[in-house]
């Protein structure tokens, strides 16, 4: 205890500091304008995200409860900049907004969660850090108060969490009934296979499923993003999946080690459901938000082809694809916030003649969609190669075909929104847009994210250097 | 007390889960889907202290999560109705078919 506590809980204990500070300029000043706090707000992530680097320590706390090591620090800091990404990007939004603080509690409430799922090393920890993550989640996507689609949006995304939250209760209290402890190390020691934990296993797997959108269970994804306001997308699409794979990749990896042969069968047959289910959607849809939705459904697919090697490469890919899939997916949403933050338009048609007016924006969105799909300058490629060769060391080779052919299929429908862009011809196109340099930033740090981190091969080796084995 | 075996308060709470299950599937009402979804935590309460008070008596894990379980289904439950309420605002119904703008 005694310092090691600070120094340990470092991360979150920095969000709640931001957090109170927010409240009290809430409380104390009514007179302050929305540009002043939004700067300040502003400073504070980035503070918080380069302290993140900074002194940080092995250990455990509170009775196994809480751990931590250099990965996770390094899962938190990745998260800490998509969140500042994020902020970045809400800015054009949020300067007319009535509730800019609010706004920033709920979403730093929920990167806290975050953070004490990620760490977390015994089930009631995990569960309170999942919930802490989803609930204000809901009450985000909420935030356009007057819009019927966004209310709409997060009532599907709370009852779709409670109920998801309600399976994973209902299988950890079925865990505990045959192992008879919530801790991690403990656990899995106790675990035999017998039908109850099995049972009490897919139960698990199935909450976690939910939470990243695995395809039979993915129906809330499109409709929550379409309703819910472009930054609060960003961060369910970006954000919250990132954590709480970062999450499910541990669970599975060491807690779940015993049971590899049961769920290695589970994720082959997931991801292949996602990735072909989740490409064939992506083909018919016209508003560039439920694209994205579905096209970040076929994405978790790969993901689970890399979670499916159960090795240091599995580990390591999947971190590195998440932090490359945080840059190429933010430049998206960058433009489409922008957009639609200016122009209320939302729709693939729209963007015709999109280069005419405005060709920096346009070359933004095509190097991020490029990556998304996997085009080898950019780093998506790289991604996507490191995930499919984990998932390739298995030795099925079945999968891997089938992971080649959605990339392909996937090309499709991110070149038609770029075709839409470039060639074809609109009478009115959307106006010259004036970007403010919040969000010339944030495009900024998203395009040479997607450059650099495909060329720099120190990211990857690092992150393989801090990966445990399987 | 321990006249009554175990599997028989198995029995009561995985029936009360395929209940919440079966009613949040079934009903229209919002507020009828969030007490089913309050019936399915409700039967993980009954498991961990079932749990806790027969199989492992010496330990109070079980007791201590289904605390929590209450204290965040709570939470879970101002959320979900400011969220209703906010809803019958702007649709003037909480029934689910007519909340049902985005399809496919």
């Amino acid at each position: 205890m005694g310092i090691d506590f600070f120094i340990l809980m470092k991360s979150e204990l920095l969000l709640a500091v931001i957090i109170f500070i927010l409240l009290f300029i809430k409380v104390g000043s009514k007179e302050w304008k929305n540009e002043q706090m939004l700067n300040i707000v502003n400073v504070l992530l980035l503070v918080n995200f380069i302290a993140g680097f900074f002194g940080n320590k092995d250990g455990m706390l509170f009775n196994d409860m809480f751990k931590t090591n250099q990965l996770i620090v390094l899962e938190k800091c990745i998260l800490n900049l998509g969140t500042f990404i994020i902020s970045l990007q809400a800015y054009t939004w949020l300067k007319n907004h009535k509730h800019v603080l609010e706004f920033y509690m709920l979403l730093l409430a929920s990167l806290m969660g975050m953070f004490y799922m990620i760490s977390s090393g015994n089930l009631l920890m995990f569960y309170l850090g999942l919930e802490l993550s989803t609930i204000p989640l809901a009450a985000l996507a909420n935030f356009d108060l007057e819009k019927r689609k966004s209310s709409e949006a997060a009532f599907k995304l709370i009852m779709s969490s409670a109920f998801s939250s309600g399976l994973l209760l209902f299988g950890i209290s079925m865990m505990y009934g045959t192992t008879g402890t919530l801790n991690f190390t403990e656990l899995s020691q106790h675990l035999d296979g017998s039908a109850l934990q099995l049972f009490a296993f897919i139960l698990l797997f199935t909450g976690f499923a939910f939470k990243i959108s695995v395809v039979p269970f993915h129906l809330w994804t499109a409709d929550v993003y379409e309703g819910s306001p472009v930054a609060i997308t960003s961060f369910l699409s970006v954000i919250s999946k990132g954590a709480f794979i970062f999450a499910f990749i541990s669970v599975l990896y060491n807690v779940f080690k015993p049971l590899a042969d049961t769920w290695y069968n589970m994720l082959f047959l997931l991801s292949v459901l996602t990735m072909v289910i989740g490409n064939l959607f992506a083909i018919r849809q016209n508003n560039l938000k439920r694209f994205l939705a579905f096209s970040s459904i076929a994405q978790v697919g790969f993901i689970l082809v890399g979670i499916s090697g159960s090795s240091q490469a599995g580990t390591a890919s999947v971190i590195y694809f998440i932090l490359i899939y945080i840059f190429s997916n933010l430049g998206a949403f960058g433009v489409i916030a922008l957009v639609s933050a200016l122009t209320v338009k939302e729709g693939i048609e729209d963007y015709k003649g999109f280069y005419k007016t405005n060709p920096l924006l346009t070359w933004v969105l095509t190097i991020a969609l490029f990556s998304l799909a996997g085009i080898p300058p950019t780093a998506g490629f790289f991604g996507k190669f490191f995930l499919i060769m984990a998932g390739a060391a298995k030795g099925n080779y079945t999968l891997i075909i089938i992971a080649a052919l959605n990339m392909i299929v996937s090309l499709y429908y991110y070149l038609r929104v770029v075709k839409a862009m470039f060639m074809d011809k609109n009478e009115q196109p959307i106006e010259k847009l004036v970007i403010n340099n919040y969000s010339k930033l944030a495009l900024f740090i998203c395009v040479s994210g997607i450059v650099l981190t495909g060329f720099v091969s120190w990211v990857y080796d690092y992150i393989y250097s801090l990966s445990t084995g399987f | 007390m321990n006249d009554i075996p175990l599997t028989h308060i198995l029995f009561v709470s995985t029936a009360l889960f395929f209940i919440g299950m079966y009613g949040l599937f079934t009903r229209r009402n919002m507020i009828t889907m969030l007490m089913s979804v309050e019936l399915i935590l409700n039967s993980v309460n009954i498991n961990f202290v079932a749990f806790n008070k027969y199989l492992f008596p010496d330990k109070l894990e079980g007791v201590f999560f289904s605390i929590f379980v209450v204290t965040i289904a709570a939470a879970e439950a101002a959320v979900a109705i400011a969220i209703i309420i906010n809803l019958y605002r702007s649709h003037n119904s909480i029934d689910v078919e007519d909340a049902g703008e985005m399809k496919y």
